[in-house]
């Protein structure tokens, strides 16, 4: 921070030679910061306006179009949105379906990381035929996103029985090769001398993996809760797949949702789908704020 | 630093004393074991150990050694002489293809590394980066199912034997290279084993920390009394350390000896360019007719060591026997055209031509550099000869 701030502040007593060359760090200085401006504009100007006219009167938003000042109601509709009952049956509110978000997320990602922990593990460290058959066939997967296998998919759940359950909706989707290969990388970059000293000190593949393994995939399982965690909370069509319990609604859901079924003899509630997107937005926002230390921390800087 | 080492050294004495007190309470199987056989068995004996790896490449070609109780054995080669296989064969780390290992008189062959008494230091170092020192060093004996309060007190002796007790709370990424070794030999320390493995451990060490960290090293072993496997490519290392030296060549033992031997008496032209900085001078030469013939030149050679036909051989000489003499001075030698003076202080190096062969001589600082036409001369007892073929010692 310092080395940034260092050539913008005056420096009284350096020769004149030096000020030209200061003079053009400086315009470069704030050419760069223009460009920043601009994409951080880019960026939030949506948001700003999807904020600002969740705000307003429906009304307002139907006759004068979006807005970009503040309506005022942000407290109606909030608690309206949060709380008051909606859907078909009228019994699921946007903090329900919040929660729902929630467990999704939490299950899509905490899932994901542990199989692929274990299968990177296995991989990474066990010999057994046909290991890297086994790793290129996961990888593979890859080139089958869920839209493509989603029918199949749903074959599997319903003949198992778990449509309409958390089960049901999580277990599918937990087998991540991203994250495997992920890992896998991880666990190959870690010496072997590590595995050779525990060994030496007595430690069993078990122990290996939580007492060493794990500690040191800290950051790394930061990152790709991260990761995993937005996908999750993002899922559309497969929880509009697996569940028809209206109970079980993501917020995700419930926008559209709502739009749908709120849309009344006159006008649809605008401001309440703009402050379900905008709830819907928040959480992965906060996590992404939250861990982002971890997460770059993940992704480059090696402990070992 | 001889206050610092004096201290080391002292603690280290306690240590030895306690550890008598300490050892049937960490060890009592293997110890009762060993027990009857413990003064005619070595600490380790390696018994034509082959290792052969599954695509055919052959890293030990049937190695025989034995490692008496409190003895550091030091393996020295080149890079892919089999030194560090052999040891992580030791050390449990790889299968053994064919022969036998026994540690403390018990076969160790199909035995978990745990599980063999050994402890081993890591060429870098290996210390769990998450672990703080004191966890590190305690992290053995807590799998071993140690009591906490016995832990406790191991850690804190051993971190006072290497002066490391500031540390104990920190992570090894915030020590420096030195400070990591100490750990290093910290975790060996605290487990008692019946044998040390060094694997290559200072290379990763300044010039200055390593001759340090090699003495305090020697001296630790010296004082807890522990059989050690040295393995390094530096042959001052392994002169310096070493109870006995075993010189390693392409997976074979070329030469087991104590340093001094193995520098006076190389059993092959590969040790004897091995070891010994710089290295020896090796000559063709022919044995004919009480002469010793070299290039174009002939020596008068009176007195052949008993045995030796006359035939080729290769001559060796090293450079600190040899001396480079004015002609005028001296008469006989070999001619001797000077290309380069390396000095190195306390000594110089001249390194030059004689007989068609490259020749390295070391000679006193303090002397003049020697001008005008030159002649090499040598005292016939310093002469090693090999044959010419094999290159073993006749």
């Amino acid at each position: 921070m310092t080395a940034l701030a260092d050539p913008l502040a005056p420096a009284p007593a350096a020769p004149a030679a030096a000020r030209p060359v200061n003079r053009a760090r400086r315009r470069a200085q704030i050419l760069h910061h223009i460009v920043l401006i601009f994409g951080v504009l880019l960026m939030c100007g949506p948001m700003v306006v999807t904020f600002m006219s969740s705000t307003w009167d429906p009304v307002v938003i139907h006759s004068e179009g979006l807005q970009l000042g503040y309506g005022g109601k942000f407290l109606e509709t909030y608690e309206t949105v949060l709380l008051k009952g909606g859907g078909f049956t009228g019994e699921i509110t946007g903090t329900l379906m919040l929660w729902n978000s929630v467990l999704l997320g939490l299950g899509f990602a905490i899932g994901k990381i542990v199989i692929s922990m274990l299968a990177a593990y296995a991989i990474v460290y066990f010999r057994f035929p046909f290991a890297s058959l086994a790793f290129w066939v996961i990888f593979a997967t890859l080139l089958l996103p869920l839209e493509v296998r989603i029918l199949p998919s749903y074959e599997v759940v319903q003949r198992l029985g778990m449509l309409n359950s958390w089960s049901g909706l999580i277990l599918p989707l937990i087998a991540s090769a991203t994250a495997t290969f992920f890992f896998r990388q991880f666990f190959r970059s870690i010496p072997d001398e590590l595995l050779e000293a525990a060994r030496i000190d007595g430690a069993g593949p078990f122990r290996f993996f939580v007492d060493i393994l794990a500690p040191l995939s800290k950051t790394m399982m930061a990152a790709i809760f991260i990761i995993m965690f937005v996908v999750g909370w993002n899922q559309y069509l497969w929880p509009a797949l697996m569940t028809t319990d209206e109970s079980m609604f993501t917020i995700v859901r419930g926008i559209r949702q709502i739009l749908q079924v709120w849309i009344g003899a006159n006008i649809p509630d605008y401001n309440q789908a703009l402050a379900l997107a905008i709830l819907a937005m928040a959480p992965p926002a906060l996590v992404v704020l939250v861990f982002q230390r971890m997460f770059i921390k993940g992704l480059v800087e090696t402990e070992k | 630093m001889t206050v610092t080492l004096d201290a080391a050294a002292n603690a280290a004495a306690n240590a030895a004393v306690n550890a008598p007190a300490s050892a049937p309470a960490n060890a009592p199987v293997i110890a009762a074991a060993a027990a009857p056989a413990a003064s005619a068995e070595p600490t380790l004996v390696i018994d034509g150990a082959v290792k052969r790896y599954p695509n055919g490449a052959v890293a030990v070609r049937g190695v025989t050694i034995e490692v008496g109780q409190g003895e550091l054995v030091v393996f020295v080669g080149p890079s892919g002489c089999g030194k560090s296989t052999l040891l992580r064969m030791v050390a449990g780390l790889e299968d053994i293809t064919e022969g036998e290992i026994r540690i403390a008189g018990r076969r160790v062959n199909e035995v978990e590394p745990a599980e063999r008494d050994i402890a081993m230091v890591f060429q870098n170092y290996a210390l769990y980066p998450h672990m703080t020192v004191r966890q590190n060093l305690a992290y053995g004996l807590k799998n071993r199912g140690t009591d906490k309060a016995e832990i406790a007190r191991k850690v804190a002796e051993a971190a006072a034997m290497l002066q490391i007790e500031d540390f104990l709370d920190r992570k090894p990424s915030q020590l420096s290279g030195g400070q990591r070794q100490r750990v290093a030999m910290g975790r060996c320390i605290v487990r008692d084993p019946s044998l040390f493995l060094f694997d290559e451990p200072l290379s990763n060490l300044d010039a200055r920390l390593r001759t340090q960290m090699r003495l305090e090293i020697r001296k630790l072993q010296r004082r807890l009394k522990v059989s050690a496997i040295y393995v390094t490519h530096d042959q001052v290392e392994a002169m310096t350390l070493a109870d006995r030296i075993v010189v390693l060549n392409g997976g074979q033992v070329e030469q087991v000896g104590a340093p001094s031997e193995v520098y006076a008496r190389p059993a092959s032209t590969f040790v004897a360019a091995f070891i010994g900085a710089p290295a020896m001078n090796l000559i063709p030469a022919e044995l004919a007719g009480g002469a010793l013939r070299i290039g174009a030149e002939a020596v008068p050679f009176a007195a052949p060591p008993a045995g030796m036909a006359p035939g080729f051989v290769t001559l060796g000489l090293r450079p600190e026997k040899a001396r480079v003499v004015p002609q005028a001075e001296r008469a006989g030698g070999l001619p001797f055209t000077l290309d380069a003076v390396e000095e190195l202080g306390a000594s110089r190096l001249l390194h030059g031509r004689a007989a068609g062969a490259d020749v390295v001589t070391a000679a006193d600082a303090a002397l003049p550099i020697p001008q005008g036409p030159l002649a090499l001369h040598a005292d016939p007892a310093d002469l090693h000869f090999f044959d010419a073929v094999t290159g073993t010692r006749l």
